[in-house]
């Protein structure tokens, strides 16, 4: 179970807002610091662990490049729900152990509520109102890769055994 | 129930008798492309770390597009990793500087009708002109499906998208998809697959169908796909390479999500608006609007019939004072095919400034990048601040013919009317 602080954006959040290009060359963790620059910046210093990010539709929209989830994962955020997501940035959030929560009212969330993330059941529960939110359940194919941390310790696992 | 083309190839890869749109399925590629800049440089690291190969490198593709030619020693170092990989997991089809990769796919024939082919960037999409379906996806899925030749996929319920009649004079694919995105937002077509029909598609040739294919990516599809037809046989006979009827399709009783209508006559040159490639209006809104750069590039918009078009309004014409016309080829073979048929003379005549085949200024990595404040037309696929180089440039996208025509004016205008003078 993920608990957090809510951080809300809009629609078509671009993967170039959420880790500009110039960062592109940093180290995830230090691509972190950055992370959501081309929007809110600042973002990284006032977020904490378990933190969750709320967004609305075709989240992480445009280029393909991992670091974006890479570094929203790295900023200490441990879910990002949101009404739908581009398709290449919720494979990569699995890929990345990221977990990508496609909840089709997340936009009635609000910022600054605790929010509590059952990912396996496909649940979001606003802590301050008791409000429940219905998510789309991660098939288990897909669950078992985030569970494992991502695609990586996924295959290295397969390639070990 | 009838299956439409897009579940057809999903089910024969998943090795199931038939599948049903959401289901997450297994699949076995038949193809798969990775590039310098998306490939081996982000992973071979941790191939290595778990000691496993390609699992079957006469499966695989890798192409050097993005850093051709290298600009600065980083990217000459990229280049050399790639060539390093090739030669470690000795891959025979490895092509550098001899064009974009989604161009090459089509144009070697590496990609046919009814595969499922997997590319490790976001316009692999393209593949789907030839019948294919074709996803594109991020390194890390890469790495998988290059070490074990699987991946998983959420079959995709398919939208129609039907063009009633041929396209008029001056109005090209691009205009069309454009227009589409217009209208559905970039969002329209999330998760979904793209099938296009009707007789202007039939009327269609690959490289525009390509255009399709390839800017299903900016409507947010899984894929875009056109069905195998004559056009598809005559276009691999010419490369000799079979393609023999009956072509995959869809069932007749096939059930799509939506149908999207278009007719021929209706379509309109557009351009998309600095900084939302679905901020599409009609040319005649932004007549006027004055450029400092005209951009004919990229897998979308300079294959040898993009340049055509570009010719047809360059004809006989100069590009205006203080306009640089760049045209980067999408392939070796674009050029060669526009320096036999006298394009390629067309575009220099006018005072075009021809770059190296590659990327070049289309993802802002390569060489002819824009500088703060310049306004720039250009027949590549995406204009999010910053896409072309300096956050402070302007991208619009348009057709070839848009492009050249706005190149010879110095602001945008309607191709129709330089391409009516030509008539008169
Ligand atoms: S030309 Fe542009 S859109 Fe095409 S592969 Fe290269 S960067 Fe991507």
């Amino acid at each position: 179970m993920i608990e957090g602080t809510a951080w809300k954006f809009g629609d078509n959040v671009d993967t170039d807002v959420i880790i500009p290009g110039q960062y592109l060359i940093l180290p995830a963790d230090e691509a972190a610091e950055h992370v959501m620059a081309g929007i809110r910046p600042g973002f990284a210093d006032e977020v904490s662990e378990g933190d969750v990010i709320v967004g609305g539709t075709n989240f992480g929209t445009g280029s393909s490049r991992e670091s974006a989830p890479k570094a929203i994962k790295a900023a200490g955020i441990e879910a990002v729900v949101a009404e739908s997501f581009a398709r290449i940035f919720f494979r990569n959030c699995i890929n990345v152990g990221l977990a990508p929560v496609e909840c089709p009212r997340a936009s009635e969330i609000e910022e600054g509520q605790t929010v509590r993330v059952d990912v396996d059941n496909g649940r979001v529960e606003v802590v301050d109102t008791g409000e429940v939110y219905e998510a789309v359940p991660l098939p288990e194919e897909i669950a078992d890769i985030l569970e494992a941390g991502g695609l990586v310790p996924t295959l290295k696992e397969r390639f070990s055994s | 129930m009838g299956k439409t083309l897009s579940e057809k190839i999903i089910a024969r890869a998943a090795g199931r008798e038939s599948v049903v749109p959401d289901e997450i399925v297994t699949v076995e590629v038949d193809v798969a492309m990775i590039h310098d800049s998306g490939g081996p440089r982000r992973y071979w690291d941790t191939m290595r770390e778990m000691d496993v190969g390609v699992w079957d490198p006469s499966k695989l593709v890798v192409i050097a597009d993005h850093y051709v030619p290298a600009k600065d020693v980083a990217a000459a170092e990229i280049l050399q990793l790639t060539r390093e990989f090739v030669e470690f997991y000795d891959i025979p089809r490895f092509h550098e500087a001899e064009g974009i990769a989604h161009t090459v796919m089509i144009e070697k024939g590496y990609v046919r009708p009814g595969m499922l082919y997997v590319g490790g960037d976001s316009h692999s999409l393209t593949g789907g002109a030839v019948g294919s379906f074709t996803v594109g996806m991020g390194s890390t899925d890469m790495l998988g499906v290059v070490t074990t030749g699987e991946t998983w996929l959420r079959v995709p319920h398919t939208i129609r998208v039907v063009l009633d009649g041929a396209l008029p004079r001056g109005v090209a694919a691009k205009d069309l998809i454009l227009t589409m995105i217009g209208d559905h937002t970039m969002a329209g077509g999330l998760y979904k697959s793209l099938e296009f029909h009707g007789s202007g598609i039939a009327a269609m040739g690959i490289e525009e169908r390509s255009v399709l294919s390839n800017m299903c990516a900016e409507i947010g599809a899984k894929a875009g796909i056109v069905p195998a037809d004559d056009v598809t046989r005559a276009y691999f006979a010419e490369r000799g390479i079979d393609v023999e009827p009956p072509y995959p399709a869809s069932d007749p009783d096939a059930s799509f999500s939506e149908t999207w209508t278009y007719r021929g006559q209706e379509i309109e040159p557009v351009v998309a608006r600095p900084h939302r490639h679905d901020d599409v209006v009609p040319v005649s809104s932004e007549t006027g609007t004055s450029i400092d750069r005209a951009y004919i590039g990229a897998c979308t918009g300079a294959k040898y019939e993009d340049l055509a078009m570009a010719a047809e309004v360059l004809r006989g014409r100069t590009v205006a004072q203080g306009v640089l016309l760049q045209v980067a080829p999408a392939s070796r073979a674009a050029l060669q095919k526009a320096m036999e048929t006298g394009v390629a003379a067309v575009l220099m005549e006018a005072g075009a400034h021809i770059l190296p085949t590659g990327c070049g200024a289309c993802p802002g990595i390569g060489t002819g990048i824009l500088g703060p404040g310049e306004v720039c037309i250009s027949t590549t696929s995406r204009n999010a601040k910053g896409r072309m180089g300096s956050p402070d440039s302007e991208v619009y996208l348009a057709s070839p013919y848009g492009v050249a025509a706005a190149a010879v004016a110095g602001r945008i205008v309607d191709p129709r009317d330089l391409l009516q003078e030509v008539a008169a």
